[in-house]
């Protein structure tokens, strides 16, 4: 292993890491303002929905691939279906449309 | 079998949906590594180190392209940088416990397993937390190396459907919570626009356009909330 690259990866570790250790550290037994409090519960969907959009119209050229993916995810998980059926499902009706496409 | 090992295997069973979602994406990951010039070690390294999807292809890009390690370094910050925000989300939920052992999951957050354990209905225990980042981890990992080692990703079709798998695994998430609450269908648009807005226009860099979506979709919500609960509050003491 080179070491240039070995510090490389040790740098940028160091920076991943520290974003996700800090907020434990630094609101450690403090009572956020009831605001904070409320904004910080609202991340989880939020962020889900940024993760999602626009990132699932670009997995493949073909736009309805993401479009169809999704469909499919939506459906099997309004219906109730846990989340690996949900992934398996979309993954298994994506192989079947590339195939007929 | 006690509490604590109960706990470690539900998170074990929460995982597998990531596990299974993270393998094509590091398997491909190890290929472009060896073409790169990565070698074995390196580029197992940097998945055991760094444990960041995004921004481990960021740099592989970057090294081709003949960047200094420092700009590598600080653009594999603005990249993570949104972790502080799951982070501190994750902390208002989590059980009570020693720093040390939050110090130690906290290494395993990612876009994935924070996702995962923030929608958990019950408190995020540490035997959770623990059981959910070792099947991660161990999947992105092992098929990191994998990749390398086969110099091949999956057979075509498998890997373009199994592309859909995150974000299958994000709606499967987020569903059952927008079916029980319009607060958390707002929220999820409303971020989803601001991102959207911010990737066609280019307005940011991807790692703080989600950060600044969702912050903006989280205070937006509930400052209108509190706007709700006012007027509310007010009619009721007439």
């Amino acid at each position: 292993m080179r070491s240039e690259i070995v510090w490389m990866i040790v740098g940028m570790g160091l920076v991943t890491y520290v974003p996700r250790v800090l907020p434990f550290f630094l609101f450690k037994g403090k009572e956020l303002p009831s605001f904070v409090q409320g904004v910080l519960k609202n991340v989880p969907s939020a962020t889900l929905g940024a993760l999602i959009f626009p990132g699932i119209f670009y997995i493949n050229e073909d736009i309805w691939f993401g479009i169809l993916g999704a469909a499919i995810a939506f459906i099997a998980a309004y219906f109730g279906a846990n989340v690996i059926i949900v992934v398996l499902g979309s993954i298994a009706f994506l192989s079947l449309y590339s195939f007929i496409m | 079998m006690n509490k604590t090992q109960s706990e470690f295997r539900k998170g074990f069973q929460s995982g597998v949906s990531i596990a299974i979602g993270y393998a094509p994406v590091a398997l491909t990951f190890g290929l472009l590594a060896k073409t790169t010039g990565l070698s074995f070690g390196e580029t197992v390294l940097m998945s055991l180190i760094v444990y960041a999807g995004a921004s481990q292809y960021i740099s592989l890009s970057l090294l081709t392209l003949g960047t200094g390690i420092f700009e590598i370094i600080l653009t594999t910050f603005i990249v993570n940088i949104r972790h502080f925000l799951m982070s501190a989300a994750l902390n208002e939920k989590c059980e009570e416990d020693q720093l040390v052992n939050k110090a130690v999951y906290s290494f395993g957050i990612t876009d994935e397993t924070f996702s995962v354990a923030a929608m958990r209905d019950d408190t995020v225990t540490t035997g959770y937390m623990f059981g959910l980042n070792l099947i991660s981890y161990m999947s992105w990992v092992i098929c990191s190396g994998i990749g390398f080692l086969l110099g091949a990703s999956l057979p075509q079709t498998l890997q373009e459907s199994m592309s859909i798998a995150l974000y299958a695994m994000f709606i499967g998430l987020l569903v059952p919570s927008m079916k029980k609450s319009v607060k958390v269908v707002c929220l999820a648009a409303l971020a989803a626009c601001f991102n959207t807005i911010f990737s066609l226009t280019n307005a940011l860099s991807t790692g703080w356009a989600i950060v600044i979506a969702t912050l903006l979709s989280a205070v937006i919500i509930e400052l209108m909330e509190g706007v709700k609960n006012k007027q509310r509050g007010s009619k009721g003491e007439k």
